[in-house]
């Protein structure tokens, strides 16, 4: 319902942002976003502590609690095998790119919409595209530095021994980078779900937590029944934990996965189409405002 | 007006949420290098006015233009010409004043310099503290500062001095001056009348979702509204009112008749009080516009409010 009512003298069409530099100005303010936006997730205690620490926290009391009753996966003969820390490494590290991704930005997003950020910044130039990439860029930067000290605890605190090849390392670099930004798009969608921002903890910490417990983060994923792989199978935590799995355990390990191998085509198709989930989901539910017309 | 086309025309603005009408149609014109104050109660429909030019909400119907573009189909490049100083949010404020000025002076092509604008609202001893260990008032001159740093040719004040102690509210007038004779133009909403007779050239009163009056400060609720009220004490006690044209003339023959009157006063309504009786006959009269109180020797409705400006 509008009647056109442009009058006479425009200065500037609706799509003329040259003034605001092009591609190359939305580029440049993303840059600008990822440091504001890492900034200021490090100075809120709640996002550090639930998101950032908690896999560290998580891998002490793991070790602290079962280290005592022996290694996992041993011989007949009880030899061999890895300390319980090498084997919750993996799932710590997968837990880490979904709490700094999904859980971070659907908690961080549904607060901006309810506290007033998100309406101010929509009453600016800033394009969604800057402000995309300034909370896909925290995540990215955030997630990596947590995974590198976990890698740096693990090793260092826990004598963990990792992996020497580089074909390895390849791998752990697409898992974490694809994992990653899969999730940092599944936060910003899950972000439009919260009534408000103070509904916004108690609506996603469930979905989180679940997919923690049933996707072989907390608990060994090869004890799980079928049933419970299955439905995990379906979500990208279980991908992203096997995959890690993949660099960081014995080759031997792989035995105890459903398949008896990594699967590592799978990790990636799943990611990938939940990538693209993510994405559109992103797209199509993002408002700078509740617009109730 | 001197200026060819308006920097906000409104022609019969609706906006309904369900069966709610919260604006009924209202029209009008601010034009380049005014401050305009858009005033009525709680709930008038002036936010929901303020905010549809703002292009944050979409109208019902009606024709509504801003900067010579649609607010509902409006870019980027014309966002980067307006200022807007929401109603007060609850942002959560981890990043200092300086730092939050120069990232939103990043976001636009000619910002202003992000000291002078920590300067301008009064915040300089402030400029290193994060904004969450600020006062409310304190708070409140971030978002003024953060409406102005993009140097905006419209400027959106939405209560701006709301929680401001008195001097605050002196000091933010001395920066809205500042700004309009730089020629910004400004759409001002405020519940202080004063702030609204300092800082106006024109003003417009919603109510119940229409346009009640409109007009310059001085002319706005018509002449009678204005009829000056003299007031005095008898002899034995007893407290009389006349609203009269001729001020000089009652008092004039007060001191003829007896000598000096006890608690002598002659009152001339102020913005407030014109403002007070044109939305209290507009609830009593329905739709009518204007009430006519006449020249009356009673106090009128806007006679025995509080703020008024006492005159010699």
């Amino acid at each position: 319902m509008s009647a056109g009512s442009a009058t006479a003298g425009d200065r500037t069409t609706t799509t003329g942002d040259q003034s605001l530099g092009g591609l190359g100005g939305i580029l440049r303010l993303g840059a600008s976003r990822v440091i504001y936006e890492t900034r200021v997730y490090f100075r809120s205690p709640d996002s550090v502590f639930f998101t950032f620490l908690f896999p560290f926290i998580m891998l002490g009391i793991f070790t602290a609690a079962f280290g005592a009753a022996g290694n996992i996966g041993t011989n007949p003969d009880g030899t061999g095998g890895i300390t319980v820390g090498a084997y919750y490494l993996p799932g710590m590290l997968a837990a880490g790119m979904l709490l700094s991704g999904v859980q971070n930005l659907a908690v961080d997003i549904a607060g901006e919409k309810s506290d007033g950020t998100l309406k101010r910044l929509g009453g600016t130039p800033l394009s969604p595209l800057s402000y995309f990439m300034g909370k896909i860029g925290e995540v990215l930067v955030t997630a990596t530095i947590q995974a590198a000290l976990l890698i740096l605890v693990a090793r260092f605190a826990l004598g963990i021994d990792l992996p020497t090849e580089p074909g390895k390392w390849l791998t752990f670099a697409w898992v974490f980078l694809f994992g990653v930004i899969t999730c940092a798009f599944l936060g910003i969608a899950l972000s439009a779900l919260p009534r408000s921002g103070k509904s916004a903890t108690a609506v996603v910490i469930p979905i989180v937590l679940i997919l923690q417990f049933i996707s072989g983060v907390y608990l060994q994923f090869y004890v799980l029944p079928e049933w419970m792989q299955n439905v995990a199978g379906l979500f990208p935590l279980k991908w992203m934990a096997q995959g890690m799995r993949g660099v960081f355990l014995p080759e031997s390990f792989a035995a105890l996965e459903q398949s008896g191998t990594w699967d590592f085509p799978l990790v990636a198709l799943n990611l990938g189409i939940w990538l693209a989930v993510g994405l559109v989901l992103s797209r199509v539910t993002f408002r700078w405002i509740r617009k109730d017309t | 007006m001197e200026s060819s086309s308006p920097v906000v025309r409104v022609r019969d603005l609706h906006k309904s949420y369900g069966s709610f009408e919260a604006l009924g149609g209202i029209s009008f014109d601010i034009s380049a290098g005014e401050t305009f104050a858009l005033l009525g109660p709680n709930g008038a429909g002036k936010s929901t006015a303020i905010e549809i030019l703002e292009g944050y909400r979409d109208r019902s119907s009606g024709e509504v233009s801003v900067l010579g573009v649609d607010p509902q189909r409006a870019g980027r490049a014309w966002k980067a010409r307006l200022g807007i100083v929401l109603q007060s949010t609850g942002e959560s404020g981890n990043v200092t004043v300086t730092e939050q000025l120069n990232h939103f002076a990043g976001l636009y092509p000619n910002p202003r310099r992000v000291s002078e604008v920590i300067d301008a609202v009064g915040l300089a001893s402030k400029a290193k503290t994060r904004i969450s260990r600020l006062s409310g008032g304190q708070r409140r001159r971030v978002d003024v500062a953060l409406g102005i740093i993009g140097r905006p040719e419209l400027l959106f004040l939405d209560e701006p001095t709301t929680g401001f102690d008195p001097e605050a509210r002196h000091q933010f007038w001395d920066l809205v001056r500042r700004l309009k004779a730089e020629g910004t133009t400004i759409l001002l909403t405020t519940h202080y009348l004063d702030e609204a007779a300092q800082l106006g050239d024109r003003a417009g009163v919603i109510n119940d979702g229409r346009l009640i009056d409109i007009g310059t400060i001085a002319e706005i609720g018509g002449a009678e509204a204005r009829v000056p009220l003299v007031r005095w004490r008898d002899a034995g006690g007893a407290l009389h009112e006349v609203r009269t044209e001729e001020p000089a003339r009652i008092v004039a023959g007060l001191a003829a008749a007896g000598g000096e009157p006890a608690d002598l006063e002659v009152i001339r309504p102020s913005l407030e009080a014109v403002y007070l009786g044109l939305v209290r006959d507009h609830r009593t009269n329905g739709n009518a516009d204007n009430n006519e109180n006449g020249n009356s020797t009673t106090a009128g409705p806007v006679g025995a409010t509080s703020d008024e400006e006492v005159l010699a």
